[in-house]
């Protein structure tokens, strides 16, 4: 127990540590304090992933303290550490212990680093607390922990202005996510009369097919609920209409997009869905929003990074793009790709912002790419780092070899399994990839021409100043790179390969759903999806960890690839969308045609060409485009124009309401008609005529007030 | 005296009433010449109120949180027996005596420094206000409920008026004569509910008599009208935000804290309990009118320009979730207004008494004058954010139990109640974010900022144990939960179990006209 107290902990430790004695103690024992403990926390992680993922131990479950009781409304503090937990703390507690380090350099100038520090394990442990929760309410706890930490952190140097107006944004954005989380956690406690995984979990099943009314509409309780819960997804995870923060969080110091707006928290909301699978797994629905909207996402962001001039935003957008393929991945089912995705997605984009942190960091704050140029020669390792990570993310690697970088295995796998996954949304979200894929290659090597290559385009005086980072910046660079080169190769098999029943365990429900080779549905010809296969193993994954059922997972995966003499069918088979269940995807997803895993390398291959053919041969060329400013280029470079509409639409309508709202409602109205009113009338009987003259207006507007306050009675009463 | 409770050997509520009123005779007396008087003055209302914590807290210790009914119950005849001296708690009301006793001490050392005017006659008003304010909550017969209800406009009237800023009198006025329509009804009320009952005694009322719906919905009426003003629910609020801006900063205190509180706890005292079925029948209006306010002067808090308007304005938005939790009649939903009421009485009480550590700096309440404080002031800067993320709701602070218990019980009775309520979670960002950034972020906006002071340490004392209660509720918030947990489910067990019966009677009456009906054919 002691073991994962303290991975929880120690962050918590460190933050109290530098947040409450950090003047008094100075920069320095605070960035030894914090890095300290969460690089303890990160090497007891890999412990405890090791352990649990490739050992015999058991899943965790303890309760620490109580937290809300009312009712049967009960929560406690607790902590739950099962393979997806343990993927997770490796992610968190590895990065930001890397951040920790490479911001003791990159922030030495600030004279705010006990804060800073302070604050990113303040981060840290908000987002254990998210995924070591054992119920719904502490994951939201966590959850918003990291969105307040987030808060902090991008508005960090809060003198200026923009910082100090994208982290209010960044808040407000993910409220309006946590508006439906809060709402999901309400639905899930109405249909379970419980918060906590396990019970809920269990319990899915039986209630897979009742229907609740919500807002009016009848619904499939399932689905509504986890609808609301995707909305929080949405929201932490920046995904399409919810995504307007992220570009904006990157006026966060560098190491923090690199930690919260790359590798972590944007992440939560992958993992909320993978985490609350056995739900999902009965809202065939809801899966299918899930699709839709990852994949919208993976396309719409990669469009948007095509021409973004600062070198962080593209990699936001690429982050954004990402987290589309996650999302799609878990969509169709293909949870543990997803989760695989993450977890090499974590090291390449990590490595990726870090390196662009060290090119600021070179460049004397400089993030406009149209003023870099030619760096390779001034930095040659940050370059070699970049091209790593730019290698990883555009998912270079030989199909059939197993040889490639991360990205290779985890977003072709994504790409496959939404092949696998057959027509309707699947289909819709293998094409998005498909040019998303395309896009992607070409902004990252556009990022990398224009940083690095041609000849520079920074005045002579940043340029010949322009430096290499130092050694303690570049040491978490190496581990990272380490990490985008061999994440992939090494975990493939564990992950989303034959291991993958044993290492995930009841954690994921990658034994359950209809086998491949199966007629759809045969199982169960009455229900759509999932068959009663399906239900029978979440059944089984309620309960967290006896091993035999692990062992049981592990047959089934067998069975699975027992029936890989029907693997070429898979294509033709796949006709009926969602609701097949993991383990068929999972199988089937090594069994798409051959054009399928050629194709994202290919068009990686076209996106590099576009970008070498552009941006190395022709570099007049995308000026000249941009001074032109095409409809097209206009639209992209504008973000889709999502700021100035949410602008129109909700900001200025909110303040011009509230104005109204005061000065007519509470001032005109409400007063003039009570208080006012009446004194006016005591102390002026002989102008009473007049003034109620003047006055019928206000009493009009009184009336109507009434009549608002009616209407949403009337609501009240009838909607249900 | 009969003391009924066996809990402790002396009448515990009755010193805790009187306490606050000895120290004010004191305060009164307190000797030496000018300065060295005020500073008598004070020390003597900070024993007097301190004691009085300290008793409270005992009584605290003592209660039985197991018990449902009333504990420490002291019973006298008063005026020829019509009217009893009765006092008691429950698990209802405890924590309201406890938030009252707590807060006196705090407002009077805040007091400290920047009054100086009146300042016995000040601290008087505070300590009768203390003892008004618990007798509110002690109170366990009607004429004494109504006497402590509206004694307490008395002091708070005296304290905006006098003590206030520039538009005191418009103020108080505004704010007596908004209360005094609601009270009025609710006099005529006490009186029919006296006429049909023959007694005055709460308990009695509570367990043995029941009003028939008809008298039921004409009494619920005239306790809303009360309750309402004082919440303040939409549309009776546009008092609260004008009181706030023109009472001093221990005045705003009192009044968000516990002043506040009283409209809520006598929703749960009085028209739940003894009127179930008109509180059932009015719910939905109520959900409406929260609701509205909840959206409404979420919006309106949004435009302020004025900080302390703008909290004030958040404060009805968050009154909003109690009465919407309230009325929901569950478990969760006034397990939540009653945490959210002791929260807010917290959260909001330290964001008022943030305000006065800036406007006794600058005298000045307008936004736009400040800018950039965390430069200067960062431990002030700090604290702020603390409140402010409490007051948005931040799990982890006290302000979210409440908030989301509520939503929890909205939910049950309402997807679209829980849904409205639910978007106060955004505003809420919107709003406190918005104020924090103007007040405290950015460079110095103005340079009479450049040498603004830190927090005093009388401010440190003040602030940093409600930072510590408000973490302390936010993360193990059962200590409170489990006192009023017994007290809640009793109060939902018998308002459900009056429903249904209405219901069945209801039913029955129903289907006699019926047979009646099928027997004239």
């Amino acid at each position: 127990m002691l073991l994962y107290d303290a991975i929880v902990f120690l962050p918590l430790m460190g933050f109290l540590i530098a947040g409450l004695f950090g003047r008094a103690l100075g920069p320095r024992p605070c960035e030894i304090i914090t890095t300290g403990a969460v690089c303890i926390a990160a090497f007891l992680s890999v412990i405890v992933f090791v352990q649990i993922g490739f050992g015999d131990a058991a899943p965790v479950k303890h309760t620490i303290l109580s937290w809300i009781h009312s009712g049967s409304f009960e929560v406690d503090w607790a902590i739950r550490v099962d393979t997806l937990t343990a993927v997770m703390l490796v992610v968190v507690n590895g990065v930001s212990a890397l951040v920790h380090l490479y911001s003791i350099g990159y922030m030495h100038e600030d004279p705010d680093r006990p804060r800073f520090f302070a604050y990113l394990s303040l981060f840290t442990f908000a987002m254990l607390a998210l995924v070591t929760a054992d119920n719904f309410v502490q994951m939201f706890f966590g959850w918003e922990g990291v969105g307040v930490a987030s808060y902090l952190l991008i508005g960090f140097w809060f003198k200026k202005p923009s910082a100090n107006a994208a982290a209010i944004k960044a808040f407000v954005v993910n409220r309006v996510g946590d508006f439906g989380f809060i709402l999901g956690i309400a639905a899930i406690f109405i249909l379970f009369d419980s918060v906590d995984f396990d019970t809920v979990f269990a319990a899915a099943p039986e209630k897979a097919d009742l229907v609740i009314t919500f807002l009016g509409i009848e619904a499939h309780a399932l689905t509504v609920a986890c609808l609301l819960l995707f909305m929080g997804a949405m929201g932490k995870s920046a995904q399409l209409f919810l995504h307007t923060w992220l570009p904006d969080a990157m006026e966060g110091p560098t190491p923090v997009s690199a930690l919260i707006h790359a590798a972590t928290m944007v992440t939560a909301g992958v993992f909320l869905v993978c985490r609350c699978a056995p739900l999902f797994e009965l809202a065939p629905g809801a899966l299918e929003v899930v699709t839709v909207v990852g994949a919208t996402t993976a396309f719409f962001a990669a469009t948007v990074g095509l021409f973004q001039n600062d070198i962080k935003r593209v990699i936001a957008y690429s982050t954004c793009s990402q987290l589309g393929y996650m999302f799609f991945a878990a969509g169709v089912s293909a949870y543990p790709v997803a989760m695989f995705h993450l977890f090499t997605h974590a090291f390449f984009k990590a490595l990726l912002f870090l390196g662009a942190g060290a090119v600021i960091h070179g460049m004397h704050h400089e993030q406009d790419m149209r003023n870099m140029g030619g760096l390779r020669k001034k930095l040659p390792v940050t370059w070699a780092m970049m091209l790593i990570g730019t290698l990883a993310l555009t998912g270079v690697g030989i199909p059939g070899t197993g040889l490639g970088f991360a990205g290779f295995f985890s977003k072709d796998a994504a790409i496959e399994a939404a092949f696998a996954a057959g027509d309707g949304v699947a289909r819709y979200a293998f094409w998005m990839a498909v040019i998303a894929a395309v896009l992607t290659s070409f902004y990252s090597w556009r990022l990398i021409f224009m940083t690095f290559h041609g000849k520079t385009r920074a005045d002579e005086h940043t340029y010949s100043h322009a430096h290499d980072a130092p050694p303690v910046m570049q040491v978490p660079l190496f581990t990272l790179a380490i990490g985008a080169v061999l994440a992939g190769l090494v975990f493939v098999g564990a992950f989303i390969g034959k291991d993958a029943p044993a290492f995930w365990g009841n954690a994921l429900p990658v034994a359950t759903g209809e086998k491949l080779g199966e007629e759809p549905g045969a199982a169960d010809p009455s229900a759509p999806a999932p068959s009663a296969a399906a239900r029978e193993g979440e059944v089984a994954l309620g309960g967290l960890g006896p091993a035999e059922t692990a062992e049981g997972g592990a047959a089934h995966g067998e069975d699975a690839h027992a029936t890989d003499s029907h693997g070429a069918d898979a294509h033709g088979a796949a006709g009926h969308g969602e609701g097949r269940g993991t383990a068929y995807i999972l199988e089937a997803m090594h069994h798409v045609p051959l054009w399928v895993k050629w194709a994202p390398l290919v068009v990686s291959l076209l996106g590099f060409l576009v970008a070498a053919y552009y941006y190395l041969a022709n570099p007049q060329l995308p000026a000249r485009m941009a001074e032109r400013k095409g409809p097209l280029y206009s639209f992209l470079y504008n973000k889709w124009y999502f700021d100035e509409l949410y602008e129109v639409i909700f900001v200025r309508p909110a303040f011009f309401l509230g104005r109204l709202l005061w000065k007519g409602g509470d001032g005109r109205v409400i007063d003039g008609v009570g208080p006012d009113g009446v004194a006016a009338r005591v102390l002026d009987v002989t102008r009473a005529v007049v003034r109620l003259q003047s006055g019928y207006l206000y009493h009009y507007a009184f009336a109507m007030l009434i009549g608002v306050a009616a209407l949403v009675t009337w609501f009240m009463v009838r909607g249900g | 005296m009969d003391l009924v409770s066996p809990l402790a050997p002396w009448p515990v509520l009755s010193f805790l009433l009187f306490v606050p009123l000895i120290g004010a005779a004191f305060v009164m007396l307190a000797g030496g010449n000018g300065v060295s008087s005020a500073n008598n003055a004070r020390y003597i209302a900070l024993w007097a109120s301190g004691a009085n914590f300290q008793l409270s807290v005992l009584m605290l210790a003592l209660f039985d949180p197991s018990d449902a009914g009333f504990q420490f119950q002291e019973k006298a005849e008063w005026m020829g027996g019509a009217i009893t001296y009765h006092l008691g708690v429950d698990g209802i009301s405890v924590l309201f005596v406890i938030l009252s006793t707590f807060l006196t001490p705090v407002c009077i050392l805040a007091s400290w420094n920047s009054v100086q005017k009146r300042v016995k006659e000040y601290l008087v008003a505070f300590l009768v206000m203390e003892t008004v304010m618990i007798g509110v909550f002690v109170s366990l017969d009607l004429v004494l409920f109504y006497v402590f209800f509206e004694a307490g406009l008395i002091p708070m009237f005296l304290i905006i008026g006098i003590w206030g800023g520039k538009r005191r009198i418009y103020a108080a006025f505004k704010f007596f004569l908004y209360t005094l329509l609601g009270s009025l009804l609710m006099l005529i009320a006490l009186l029919a509910m006296y006429v049909h009952a023959g007694t005055t005694n709460i308990p009695a009322l509570l367990e043995i008599h029941d009003f028939p719906p008809g008298m039921q919905t004409w009494l619920w009426l005239a306790f809303f009208a009360s309750f309402a003003v004082k919440m303040p629910m939409w549309p009776v609020h546009t008092w609260l935000p004008d009181a706030h801006v023109e009472a001093p900063t221990a005045g705003s205190v009192l009044l968000a804290a516990v002043l506040l509180k009283m409209g809520g706890y006598g929703f749960l005292r009085f028209s739940l309990p003894m009127f179930p079925v008109a509180s059932e029948m009015f719910a939905p209006l109520v959900f409406a009118l929260s609701v509205i306010a909840i959206v409404y002067t979420s919006l309106v808090a949004l435009v302020q320009e004025d900080i302390k308007k703008l909290i004030a304005y958040s404060s009805v938005a968050h009154m909003g979730f109690v009465t919407m939790g309230i009325f929901t009649a569950t478990q969760q939903g006034i397990d939540g207004a009653l945490f959210q009421m002791l929260s807010h009485g917290i959260v909001s009480g330290a964001l008022f008494l943030c305000v006065g550590v800036l406007y006794d700096r600058l005298h000045t309440r307008d936004i736009a004058a400040y800018g950039g404080i965390a430069n200067t002031m960062p431990l002030f800067a700090t604290v702020f954010m603390i409140f402010t993320l409490a007051n948005v709701g931040l799990p982890g602070t006290s302000g979210f139990v409440g908030e989301f218990l509520t939503l929890m019980g909205a939910f049950q009775v309402s997807t679209w109640l829980a849904a409205i309520a639910a978007t106060g979670v955004i505003l809420s960002a919107c709003y406190a974010l918005w104020l924090y950034r103007r007040v405290s972020l950015g460079e110095i906006a103005h340079n009479s900022l450049k040498t603004l002071k830190d927090m005093t340490y009388t401010e440190r004392a003040v602030l940093v144990p409600l930072v510590v209660i408000t973490f302390w509720l936010g993360l193990y918030p059962k200590p409170a939960l489990d006192i009023f947990g017994p007290s809640v489910t009793a109060l939902v067990g018998s308002y459900t179990a009056d429903v249904e019966q209405a219901r069945a009677a209801g039913r029955a009456t129903h289907l006699a006209e019926r047979g009646g009906e099928g027997g004239h054919d």
